[in-house]
């Protein structure tokens, strides 16, 4: 069986540990019952198979292979520790028993996991960093360098958030009916963070960012897969799909921002815009929550063949159900805009006033820059240069920089 | 299963500035919510006003510091508590949430080792 390469066997690994982690160590975790006792056992399981798969061949079913082997180790492991009489904490009551292990047939437990990551007893960045790390494997170091954080906080984040899960005993099932509503609100927001933090491209490193937009795509699938009666996830999913499907459009070949206005829509991703429209019909046959009208705001502009043929009235009165049920001022701001295409820039910039009093906006680059867009819309060059600049005051992304630099010329 | 201890942080300013006709209703509530939850209840009391706290700190040496007043000084001091027993800390919050605290909220702990 030697005819295998190194290489082949590299390349299932790491597809293995890219489609089967949260598989894998979520049925770990249950019959482990302690989330680092779990990790370490499908690490030295993802080991083991670049040595075993060398020499026997790669599995006909890598996940169930590996599962076997983290979950084997686990139950040996908690033997042992209960001989010696060290006490494990136990992160739930219903741990796995021998002879399940030994039938090698695992229930689908990740959405276990992903409820104990989002867990709101713990902190938003606790939640996205343990469900970066468990649900989908990046290691401690690869979430530091993609929040730019140092790694030895991010491991010390980590740390806590784990403890604070077996300490105060957050239990490893799916929530009640009467908390579940309310319990994947947290989880889709989790996802919906870490992939607009990938989105929102350039701070110098060009290669982890679009790593964090994949991953946060990749858990919108998954979390829809779990919560197919949830219309919400259906809605992010959408969401997510329609704006990575502009994702090409955003930057130019010399590397400069490209608005929505000014955008090759030819080079828009049309399988994206397919599936993410599809998702959006069937997202909305329910009552929209928030992902729901993000989504299909984001519909319309996909819908629209040039920038003129934009249904801004649609758009609009989207936004008026948006900012009814989700009063955020980066909402009124985007309504904003939307109102000044269907009523004009003038009653854009009488509209506008009020949020520039909101202290949560005051340095809130994309508020001067707004302003700026609609003054030189409406011909006042010169108050428009001075908003531009104030907008440029508050950047710190470069290609946005960039742009607002341009404008000032 | 695991013992949580449940505080209740109240304004007491709030509570002075309230008619007393406030405090006879949060009574009842308190019997209503102890009536409810019995089976989980473990313990629990109230307070006396945080005016007549005393706390002791080490001074490191083996000796101590008294001092008049609470530990730290926040405008919500803890008025009283409850000891319940929960299997998880979603069924402990699920408790905590119907804990009276008309002035202010509760904090949720493990016990450890009990």
């Amino acid at each position: 069986m030697n005819t295998i390469s190194t290489g082949a066997v590299a390349r299932a690994v790491q597809e293995a540990h890219e489609s089967e982690w949260a598989f894998v160590l979520a049925a770990t975790a249950r019959v482990a019952a302690d989330l680092d006792l779990a990790e370490d056992c499908v690490q030295d399981a993802y080991a083991k198979a670049l040595v075993h798969w060398q020499e026997q061949g790669i599995p006909r079913r890598p996940g169930a292979w590996l599962t076997t082997v983290a979950t084997r180790r686990a139950l040996e492991l908690r033997r042992r520790a209960a001989v010696s009489e060290r006490k494990l904490p136990l992160l739930m009551p219903d741990p796995m028993d021998d002879a399940e292990v030994a039938a090698g047939v695992f229930p689908d437990d990740r959405l276990r996991l992903v409820f104990t990551c989002c867990h709101p007893a713990l902190a938003q960045e606790a939640q996205i960093a343990l469900t970066l790390r468990l649900v989908c494997g990046l290691s401690s170091a690869e979430i530091a360098k993609a929040f730019l954080v140092k790694e030895t906080a991010m491991q010390a984040r980590i740390t806590r958030a784990k403890h604070k899960i077996s300490q105060t005993g957050i239990a490893y099932r799916i929530p009640r009916l009467t908390d579940l509503p309310e319990r994947i609100d947290v989880v889709l927001d989790v996802v919906h963070l870490v992939y607009t933090a990938g989105h929102t491209a350039a701070d110098g490193d060009g290669l982890t960012r679009p790593d964090l937009a994949r991953r946060g795509l990749d858990l919108a699938r998954m979390v829809r897969l779990l919560l197919p009666d949830s219309g919400e996830a259906t809605a992010l999913l959408a969401l997510l799909l329609l704006t990575q499907s502009r994702q090409s459009a955003r930057v130019d070949g010399a590397g400069q921002l490209v608005l929505m206005e000014d955008q090759d829509r030819t080079v828009w991703d049309r399988s994206l815009i397919a599936e993410g429209l599809e998702l959006v019909h069937e997202a909305l046959a329910r009552p929209a929550g928030r992902f729901g009208l993000m989504a299909a705001i984001a519909a319309v502009h996909a819908e629209a063949e040039r920038w003129e043929d934009t249904d801004w009235a649609e758009i609009l009165g989207l936004y008026d159900l948006l900012l009814a049920r989700w009063p955020s001022p980066v909402v009124a701001l985007n309504r904003v805009v939307a109102l000044s295409y269907v009523e004009g820039p003038e009653a854009g910039l009488v509209a506008l006033q009020p949020l520039a009093d909101n202290p949560a906006l005051s340095t809130y680059p994309y508020l001067a820059s707004t302003r700026a867009e609609l003054l030189r819309r409406t011909g006042r060059d010169a108050e428009a240069r001075a908003a531009y600049e104030e907008a440029l005051a508050f950047t710190s992304n470069a290609v946005e920089a960039a742009y607002l630099a341009r404008k000032i010329q | 299963m695991g013992k949580y201890l449940v505080m209740i942080y109240d304004d007491e300013s709030a509570w002075a500035a309230a008619d007393p006709s406030a405090a006879e209703l949060n009574h009842k509530r308190h019997q209503a919510f102890a009536e409810a939850n019995g089976s989980a209840l473990r313990g629990g009391a109230r307070l006396a006003e945080s005016n007549t706290a005393t706390s002791i700190r080490s001074d490191g040496n083996g000796g101590f510091l008294v001092t008049d007043g609470t530990f730290a000084e926040t405008k919500e001091v803890i008025g009283g508590y409850y000891v319940i027993e929960a299997a998880d800390l979603d069924e402990a919050l699920t408790i905590a949430k119907q804990v009276p605290s008309p002035m202010g909220g509760v904090e949720v702990r493990p016990i450890i080792g009990m």
